[in-house]
C-alpha cells in the first residue's frame, strides 16, 4: 500500500510540469489554432531566468548579509520568472507568428520549430555546453507520512501547479480578457468586428502561456537541480501531447491530460520493466485518442465557425 | 559565356584546385592529430578535460619546437571537433578529420557510446584511434587500429562487486542504469553477473533502467527502496548521478551508493553536493594524494585551468604522450598518409611497459592496456581520496 500511494506522489510531482507546460500549448493552439512548438525551449528559457534570478537574490542577500529565507527567494523567484518569460513569449509571438498570421499553417509551424532551436543554440553559444546546477532554494526535509515519503519542495510543488491551474481556469471564465480569449477560440474572423483588438489578446495568452511555463521550469529546478539547454524538448513534446490529449483550448483538460501522462509514466514503471515505460504509455495515449478523437474537454469542429 | 570565357573559367578553376590539393598534400611537416570529444551536449564537462589536456599537451611540444621524428622536426597541429555527446556525430567527425583533415591519428571518443560506432569508422578508414576512456569490450573488439588507455567493463564490473562484498558484507545489490547507452548498459550487465556470481541468481534484487534524457527516475527508485536492496549501483554520467542520487534521498533511501569511472568528472560535485559525500566509486586515478608525474601534471593542469583535472582529463594525457611515442617510434614519415598511419599503428601497437600518469601500459593483441583500477571515497570537503586500489590478476 505504502509502495502504491508513494508512486501516487511521484506521478502527481512528475505530472505537475506537463500539466503546467502543456496550458500553454493548450492556450495558444486554442486561442489562435497555433501549435507553439517553441513551447518546450520557453519553458527552458524561464527555468535559466529562474536560475539567474535565485542565484542573483542569493548572491544579493549574502553581500548585504541579510537573511532573506529560502522560501521567500523561492517566492520572489517564481514571481520575476514568470514575469520576466512572460515577455519571452510575447517577443515569440511578435517576431515569429504575427508576421505569418495570414501564411499557410504549416509555415507557422515550423516557426515555432526554428525559433526552438534558436533558443536552445542561442543558449548554448551564450552560457555554453556546462550544466548549471539550480541553488537549492528550500533544502529537503524528508517526511515520513504511513510510509509514503514527502519532501516539502514535493508539496510546493504540487500545490504551486494546482493554484495556477485553477487561477487561470478563473482568468479565463470569469475576466473580460479571458471572455475575448474565449470569444476568439469561437470565431477568429468576427471577433475583430466586436472591437476586440486581436493582437493583444493573442500577445496576452502567449505571456500566460510562458508565464506558467516560466513556473514550470523555476519548480523543476527545485526538483531536478540540472538545467541544460536542451532540457525543454522532451517535455516539450511529451506537454503537447498532453495538451491534445486535454481538449483543444480547455485549461483544465490540459492540465488533467497533464497529470494523467504523469499518472500513466510512472505506473507503467512501476508494473512493467521500466524499459518500456514510453513505448506502453504512449500507446495508451493512442487508445485514448482513438476513441476520444477530440480529447477529454474538446468540442468537435464546427465546418461553420473554421474555415 | 563564350567559348573563351568558358575556357578561361574552367583553367582558372583546375588551377584553383590544383593549388588547394599542393597545400594540404604538400604541407609534410605538419603533422595533424585528431581530437574526438564531447565538447556539448549531455557530458561537457568530459570535452573540455580532452580539449584543455590536448592543448597543454601541444603547448610542450611547441615550447620544444616541434616533434622530432627521425632526424627532421615537425610542427603538430590538433584538430578539434565535436561530437556532441551523440554517436552518429561522432561517427561524423571521425570521417571528416580522416578524409578531409588527413590526421595521422585520432585521440577519442571518449564515452562508449561514441567511441563504439567511431571505432569502426577509424578501423575501416585504417587509421590509428585511442579511445583514452571508453570501458566497454566493443571500442576496441577485432579492430586492429583502434587502442583504449584504460581498463574495460568486464574488469571493473567485478571488481565493484568484489569491493562492495569485502567492504560492507552485503548480499543484496540494486542497479539502476541507462538502457539506450553502451556504457551503463554494458557495466551494469557485467556487474550482475559478477554479483550472480558471488551470491548467487536473485541476489541482484532490483535491476531497474531508465532511457537517455529522463530525469525524473521516482519510479524506479521507489521500486529499488521496496527491494530490499542494500546499497545502489548506478554506472552513469555525473549529471545523472547528482539526480538520481537526490532523489533518492528525498524518497528515504540513505543506504549506500556505488558508481563507476564515469562519476568522477570535475563537475560532479558542483551538480550534486553534499547528497554525494561518502559515496564511492571505481575509477582510473585518485587526484588527491597523488605523486611524481601524476602530481606534477595535476598541478600544472590546476594551475593553468583552476581546477583539479579528472580521470579523462589525465587519461587523454597518456593517450596524447603513447600517440607521440608511436609517431616518434616509427622513425621516419613518407608525407603518405596511409603508410604513415601504418607505421604508427604498428609502432603504437609495440609499445612496451609505457609510463603514463594513470599506470604503466602495454597493449594486448586487441588494443587494450592492463590497468589497475582505484575506489575513490568522496570526502565529506567533496574530494576524491584514494581508498584502494584493484590490480588484475594475472
Amino acid at each position: 500500500m505504502g509502495y502504491f500511494l508513494q508512486n501516487i506522489v511521484n506521478a502527481l510531482q512528475w505530472g505537475s510540469f506537463y500539466a503546467l507546460v502543456a496550458i500553454g500549448y493548450s492556450m495558444v493552439y486554442g486561442v489562435l489554432m497555433l501549435f507553439n512548438f517553441a513551447h518546450g525551449d520557453v519553458f527552458m528559457v524561464g527555468a535559466y531566468i529562474g536560475f539567474f534570478t535565485a542565484s542573483g537574490l542569493m548572491a544579493l542577500a549574502a553581500m548585504g548579509s541579510i537573511a532573506i529565507p529560502g522560501w521567500l527567494i523561492l517566492i520572489l523567484t517564481l514571481i520575476i520568472a514568470m514575469f520576466l518569460n512572460s515577455f519571452v513569449g510575447m517577443a515569440v509571438e511578435r517576431i515569429g507568428y504575427r508576421p505569418l498570421r495570414d501564411a499557410p499553417r504549416a509555415s507557422a509551424a515550423i516557426t515555432g520549430l526554428m525559433i526552438g532551436i534558436i533558443l536552445e543554440t542561442g543558449n548554448l553559444a551564450l552560457l555554453g555546453a556546462q550544466r548549471r546546477a539550480f541553488p537549492p532554494l528550500i533544502p529537503p526535509t524528508v517526511y515520513k507520512v504511513g510510509g509514503v515519503y514527502i519532501t516539502n519542495q514535493k508539496i510546493v510543488i504540487i500545490v504551486v501547479a494546482l493554484a495556477l491551474t485553477l487561477a487561470l481556469h478563473q482568468f479565463v471564465q470569469h475576466t473580460k480578457w479571458g471572455m475575448a480569449m474565449r470569444a476568439m477560440a469561437y470565431d477568429f474572423l468576427v471577433v475583430p468586428l466586436m472591437g476586440i483588438p486581436i493582437n493583444t489578446i493573442a500577445a496576452l495568452t502567449f505571456a500566460l502561456g510562458s508565464a506558467l511555463a516560466a513556473a514550470a521550469g523555476v519548480l523543476y529546478g527545485v526538483a531536478y537541480p540540472v538545467l541544460g539547454p536542451y532540457m525543454g524538448i522532451i517535455i516539450g513534446w511529451k506537454a503537447f501531447v498532453a495538451a491534445i490529449l486535454g481538449g483543444r483550448g480547455s485549461i483544465l483538460g490540459a492540465a488533467s491530460a497533464g497529470f494523467l501522462l504523469g499518472f500513466i509514466e510512472i505506473f507503467v514503471t512501476m508494473i512493467f520493466p521500466s524499459t518500456m515505460r514510453d513505448f506502453i504509455a504512449y500507446t495508451i495515449i493512442l487508445l485514448i485518442l482513438t476513441f476520444l478523437p477530440n480529447g477529454f474537454f474538446g468540442e468537435p469542429y464546427s465546418a461553420k465557425l473554421r474555415l | 559565356m563564350s567559348r573563351k570565357h568558358f575556357i578561361l573559367l574552367t583553367v582558372v578553376l583546375v588551377l584553383a584546385i590544383a593549388a588547394l590539393a599542393a597545400c594540404s598534400g604538400g604541407g609534410a611537416k605538419v603533422i595533424k592529430v585528431g581530437i574526438n570529444a564531447p565538447l556539448t551536449g549531455s557530458i561537457p564537462k568530459v570535452g573540455e578535460g580532452t580539449k584543455y589536456s590536448a592543448q597543454m599537451w601541444l603547448a610542450d611540444i611547441n615550447k620544444a619546437g616541434g616533434l622530432q621524428v627521425g632526424n627532421k622536426k615537425y610542427k603538430v597541429e590538433l584538430v578539434i571537433e565535436d561530437n556532441e555527446s551523440k554517436a552518429d556525430s561522432a561517427v561524423k567527425a571521425n570521417t571528416k578529420m580522416i578524409t578531409q583533415d588527413n590526421v595521422l591519428v585520432i585521440i577519442g571518443p571518449q564515452s562508449s557510446k561514441q567511441a563504439v560506432p567511431a571505432g569502426e569508422v577509424a578501423n575501416n578508414y585504417k587509421t590509428p584511434m585511442i579511445s583514452p576512456w571508453s570501458t566497454n569490450p566493443k571500442t576496441t573488439l577485432n579492430r586492429p587500429w583502434v587502442f583504449r588507455g584504460c581498463f574495460l567493463d568486464p574488469f571493473q564490473g567485478p571488481v565493484i562487486a568484489n569491493f562492495v562484498t569485502n567492504q560492507f558484507g552485503f548480499t543484496k545489490a540494486a542497479v539502476l542504469y541507462d538502457i539506450a547507452s553502451d556504457y551503463p548498459k554494458g557495466l551494469a550487465e557485467y556487474f550482475k553477473k559478477a554479483w550472480e556470481k558471488l551470491h548467487g541468481a536473485g541476489s541482484v534484487v532490483a535491476y531497474e533502467s531508465f532511457t537517455h534524457g529522463d530525469t525524473d527516475f521516482s519510479a524506479q527508485l521507489t521500486a529499488i527502496n521496496k527491494s530490499g536492496a542494500q546499497f545502489l549501483f548506478t554506472p552513469q554520467y555525473y549529471s545523472e548521478v547528482a539526480l538520481i542520487v537526490k532523489q533518492a534521498h528525498q524518497l528515504g533511501w540513505n543506504k549506500p551508493i556505488v558508481g563507476s569511472d564515469s562519476w568522477g568528472s570535475a563537475e560532479l560535485i558542483k551538480l550534486c553536493g553534499s547528497d554525494c559525500y561518502g559515496d564511492y566509486f571505481s575509477t582510473h586515478y585518485a587526484a588527491a594524494g597523488a605523486k611524481g608525474a601524476t602530481k606534477a601534471f595535476i598541478d600544472r593542469y590546476n594551475a593553468k585551468y583552476g581546477y583539479v583535472p579528472d580521470d579523462v582529463a589525465a587519461l587523454t594525457w597518456d593517450s596524447l604522450n603513447i600517440a607521440k611515442t608511436a609517431i616518434q617510434n616509427c622513425g621516419k614519415l613518407t608525407g603518405k598518409i596511409a603508410t604513415d598511419r601504418k607505421c604508427v599503428r604498428d609502432a603504437m601497437a609495440n609499445i612496451k611497459n609505457f609510463d603514463g600518469i594513470t599506470g604503466k601500459m602495454t597493449f594486448n593483441e586487441s588494443g587494450d592496456p592492463s590497468k589497475c583500477a582505484v575506489i575513490v571515497k568522496i570526502s565529506d570537503k567533496g574530494e576524491f581520496k584514494f581508498f584502494k586500489q584493484v590490480c588484475p590478476t594475472k
